[in-house]
């Protein structure tokens, strides 16, 4: 896959701690799973976590527990590696498809105004965590945010004052910037996104319609 | 395969996990658990790895009972899944870290932490080397206490403490694109010192 616009290595270093919240991990391990790029420089980040535990003063672990384990592992298979599952769609990624029954046109999208909808993942917590699904030539409502957000396409495109972003494509942004992103597919653009503060819309408008959208 | 009854040669075992070993002796004897299924071997991996599994469980803020708990729950799935651990592409410490993450934050989030397939890693991909993963396995730790006290303070506080850029950002009272800079300049120069392998 031809990919332009990739994670930034922060992003990346956070998701190998274990620091993302859900939504922001979804959409890194979804890009992840079909960018070479970004798997590499991830692998090598959990091997830094590998060298940090190793690091680690130890702790003491009960005298019991090795004996616990080893009563228990006749009757523990080994599970053996396994081909990855046909998928049902080709066009939602594996760490995705965990949470989309069918294909993205059959989820239930709930409509904001006219052009923009959106999917709720099904979590709560910090941020926001959906795929949104916007009309050719229709804008996301201008926004900043206090934290990053993410943005991962995959189907159609976007540009904004960073770039264009096809399928595959992320955009990895933080508080930095202030950004209108507007579709220039002829079919809709459907993107997961994920931020790890509320977003804040600049335009009246948005910030008229911001409580009822939960942004 | 040993038949011998669970426990009867703890002695012994502990003894032999006193000997002083590198890490990719560790990736050796995982790789050979992944074949032979040996209690003595998984034995061994288990008094090298739990105590670091534990005190890496407890400083994500998962506390006395439930830190034994998951530690344990971490060492069972070293077993269950030995049979996916491939030596050329992770170290034991590499791939064992990653089962504890994992199981850490879904015991404190009771949500699965989203992963990419290993199982999908496309053959084309560049992988590194065994030698290079081992090598970072042995000085990395040393390498983090060379960079400036502003790096390694995100990188710890990154992987011991699970904290997200912003809430590092708040606690230290910076921020976010320094908190951002800092970790990038951290992990760059990290990185430079096992050969420019990952560079962006
Ligand atoms: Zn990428």
């Amino acid at each position: 896959m031809n990919i332009n616009h990739h994670l930034d290595e922060a992003t990346l270093v956070s998701y190998s701690a274990g620091a993302l919240s859900q939504g922001m991990a979804l959409v890194v391990a979804t890009h992840i799973s079909i960018c070479d790029q970004c798997r590499q420089l991830a692998e090598a980040n959990d091997a830094l976590g590998g060298a940090l535990l190793e690091s680690l003063e130890s702790e003491t672990v009960a005298d019991t527990m090795l004996a616990n384990l080893l009563a228990q592992l006749d009757d523990t298979p080994q599970e053996v590696a396994t081909l990855a599952p046909v998928k049902p769609d080709p066009e939602i990624p594996a760490p995705l498809s965990d949470y989309i029954e069918g294909s993205l046109d059959q989820l239930e999208w709930k409509s904001i105004v006219p052009g923009v909808a959106y999917y709720d993942m099904p979590w709560e917590g910090r941020g926001v965590s959906r795929l949104l699904r916007i009309a050719p030539g229709k804008s996301m409502l201008a926004h900043t945010h206090d934290g990053n957000e993410l943005t991962m396409v995959l189907r159609g495109s976007f540009s904004d004052e960073v770039g264009r972003f096809c399928r595959g494509d992320v955009a990895d942004l933080d508080d930095q910037i202030e950004h209108q992103p507007l579709v220039d597919s002829d079919e809709d653009c459907i993107c997961l996104i994920a931020t790890d503060a509320p977003l804040r819309f600049t335009t009246l408008f948005g910030k008229l319609v911001q409580p009822i959208t939960g942004f | 395969m040993n038949n011998k009854p669970p426990g009867e040669d703890l002695d012994n075992i502990v003894q032999m996990s006193q000997s002083n070993m590198g890490s990719s002796d560790w990736s050796d004897m995982l790789a050979s658990l992944s074949e032979s299924a040996d209690k003595r071997v998984y034995a061994k991996l288990f008094h090298h790895f739990a105590p670091k599994v534990k005190a890496y469980i407890i400083r994500l803020g998962v506390n006395g009972g439930a830190a034994e708990e998951v530690t344990q729950e971490v060492m069972l799935s070293v077993w269950r899944k030995a049979h996916m651990y491939h030596q050329e592409k992770a170290a034991a410490s590499t791939w064992i870290f990653r089962l504890a993450r994992n199981q850490s934050i879904d015991w404190m989030r009771k949500q699965k932490y989203p992963q990419y397939s290993l199982e999908e890693w496309s053959d084309t991909a560049a992988e590194p080397g065994k030698g290079e993963q081992e090598v970072l396995s042995d000085r990395v730790a040393k390498a983090i206490s060379l960079l400036p006290e502003k790096q390694s303070q995100v990188i710890y506080m990154s992987y011991f403490e699970g904290r997200s850029h912003g809430d590092i950002a708040s606690r230290l009272d910076i921020p976010l694109g320094s908190v951002k800079s800092r970790i990038r300049l951290a992990s760059e120069k990290l990185k430079q010192i096992w050969g420019g392998e990952y560079e962006h």
